[in-house]
């Protein structure tokens, strides 16, 4: 059964562990600035949202990369960077309308969530699970569609 | 029910595969005029820095990919279109039938009117072919003369330094990449390029090239005179279209199409930068030349010819991505802005980091950022997702780089909106 993160910000508070054990896990190093999950910071509201790419069905991404550098793990179903392959020409970056595609200066390919082959690090770490792996049924169709509604009913 | 496909770059491979998705059975025709695995011109400059070889450039990498798809591929050029017969000429004078053609011949590089254009030592860099030319000839020391400093130009920049090659560069416009940076970004490019020793004229055209003794000479409309051993021109591209001329196929920058990117001929379609299609932002037709759209283009254009009325195209949004030297630089859109329009902007010049966005009122319709290179894509969702900033439009006038925060609180549940649920 395919499985995808659930992130409910509301139980986040801004630890940020999620990006520790993001970075350590692909870049054996703790910097947030390599890990592929970001927290976000609501200074007015006081609120932090964790956010990273959903492996959405269009796959902007992949579909956009010239090279065919980015590809479907059939266990997963995430859509993974083959590092080898990339070459670094950043077109995917400006692709996903999500900004979750990021170019590393460092290495000189693209980084994106790989969901870490099946278990992903940020969803062990975070300690208030704000962030879960769980049956991609269930990560929030209603709440979603809820979201979808309210933002429509502004335009 | 034979789809026949003309051009095997992005657009064309797309859309085959995207056929084969749709219909298993159905006889699918890739025709390239070049001799080489269908490849990207993306790759490239990747290939010319040698971080890749030449199998690095193809656009897929398992070596039996079309084969095993059912996906003929025939290297010939086409000569001529014949519609009433729904035939294809090609080069070596057999015809092709098809039922459905899709047009993704792509486009060729510019030669300006120049005296001495046609000399042998002056390159172009568009093709795997070109590529392998260069590679041969830039050697440290050579003196290299970069004609055109637009996207294409700035993208072998790289390259060319690299090789060690003494390297100027001279552009017509007032600044680098004019079609894609405004005057801040594009000096901002310059400066960059300039401070790696590199020299460059702008708002410089030249006037004659010639061959010396054993050097190129290069007159400027300054009345200088550069001496080179080869001239790389990058002065623009041009839609591939001089074949279709008594075809009955109509034609302006590009292909006319409709949002079904149907040409005026029944079963006849055109797809990616030979395509004069929809542009988001505008809602005029246009040529963008750009990735993204040559493969949006092959997607749809595969619905189409597979008979989904469905399948309208929505226009697809102007945005590139450029690496000169490091430097990471990008616009999106309407980045030169709108009339009546506001814009936010942070610019920090010592340190290479500049971004600037445009509104129309609380929509985000255009930005450019140089030095960004985390969630730039956001950029674009903003845009086409026609998001409503509220109040977030107040906070990116203040702080244009809180993009993904504008973003994620404008479609995300987090906490303090979580309300609704």
């Amino acid at each position: 059964m395919l499985k995808s993160l659930q992130i409910e910000p509301e139980k986040c508070t801004g630890c940020l562990q999620c990006e520790l054990a993001c970075s350590y896990h692909h870049e054996g190093i703790f910097n947030p600035s390599k890990s592929r999950i970001k927290v976000f910071t609501f200074h007015q509201e006081g609120r932090f949202a964790p956010y990273t790419c959903t492996q959405c069905t269009e796959a902007w991404c992949l579909h956009t990369c010239p090279v065919e550098a980015i590809v479907i793990n059939d266990a997963t179903g995430a859509k993974e960077v083959i590092a080898d392959r990339c070459v670094g020409c950043k077109v995917c970056t400006i692709s996903c309308p999500f900004g979750t595609v990021n170019y590393n200066v460092d290495s000189g390919v693209v980084d994106k969530c790989d969901l870490c082959g099946g278990d992903p690090e940020c969803a062990t770490a975070c300690p208030t699970a704000a962030i879960t792996y769980v049956d991609a049924e269930h990560t929030g169709l209603a709440r979603m569609q809820a979201h979808a509604a309210q933002s429509i009913k502004d335009l | 029910m034979h789809h026949v496909i003309i051009g095997a770059g992005p657009a064309g491979v797309v859309a085959a595969e995207s056929l084969r998705k749709l219909d298993s059975q159905c006889e699918i025709s890739i025709i390239g005029d070049e001799p080489e695995p269908p490849y990207s011109r993306m790759a490239l400059p990747y290939y010319l820095i040698k971080k890749i070889d030449e199998s690095g450039t193809y656009l897929r990498t398992e070596a039996n990919h079309f084969q095993s798809n059912n996906i003929k591929l025939i290297q010939q050029r086409v000569t001529k279109i014949l519609p009433e017969q729904k035939n294809l000429q090609l080069a070596n004078k057999t015809l092709v039938q098809y039922d459905k053609l899709l047009i993704a011949t792509g486009s060729s590089p510019i030669k300006p009117a120049i005296p001495g254009i046609g000399l042998p030592e002056i390159y172009n860099c568009w093709t795997l072919e070109d590529a392998r030319k260069i590679s041969k000839q830039a050697k440290p020391g050579s003196r290299v003369v970069l004609m055109g400093a637009g996207f294409i130009g700035c993208i072998i920049l790289e390259a060319l330094f690299k090789s060690g090659a003494d390297l100027t560069v001279v552009e017509m416009g007032d600044r680098m990449v004019p079609r894609m940076m405004n005057k801040k970004a594009g000096r901002l490019i310059q400066q960059w390029c300039e401070n790696k020793g590199i020299k460059i004229h702008t708002g410089t055209k030249i006037t004659s090239l010639a061959k010396g003794q054993d050097k190129l000479q290069i007159t400027l409309d300054t009345d200088k005179t550069l001496i080179a051993d080869f001239v790389v021109c990058a002065a623009g591209v041009k839609a591939n279209t001089d074949f279709l001329k008594d075809s009955g196929i109509n034609t302006d920058q590009g292909i006319l199409v409709n949002r079904h990117l149907q040409t005026n001929i029944p079963d006849i379609y055109a797809a990616g930068d030979v395509a004069q299609g929809l542009d988001f932002s505008t809602g005029e037709y246009s040529v963008q030349a750009i990735q993204p759209t040559a493969t949006d283009h092959g997607v749809l254009a595969a619905l189409n010819m597979a008979g989904s009325k469905e399948a309208i195209h929505r226009g697809n949004i102007n945005m590139n991505v450029l690496d000169t030297l490091g430097l990471i630089a990008c616009s999106f859109g309407l980045w030169q802005g709108v009339e009546q329009g506001e814009h936010a902007e942070q610019y920090n010049p010592e340190r290479f980091r500049y971004i600037n966005l445009q509104f129309d009122g609380e929509y985000l319709v255009g930005a450019t950022a140089i030095g960004l290179t985390q969630h730039v894509g956001v950029l674009r969702g903003l845009i086409q997702g026609k998001i409503k900033l509220g109040e977030w439009k107040d906070r990116l006038m203040h702080d244009p780089l809180r993009i993904m925060e504008a973003y994620l609180s404008r479609t995300q549940a987090i906490g303090f909106n979580a309300s609704v649920w």
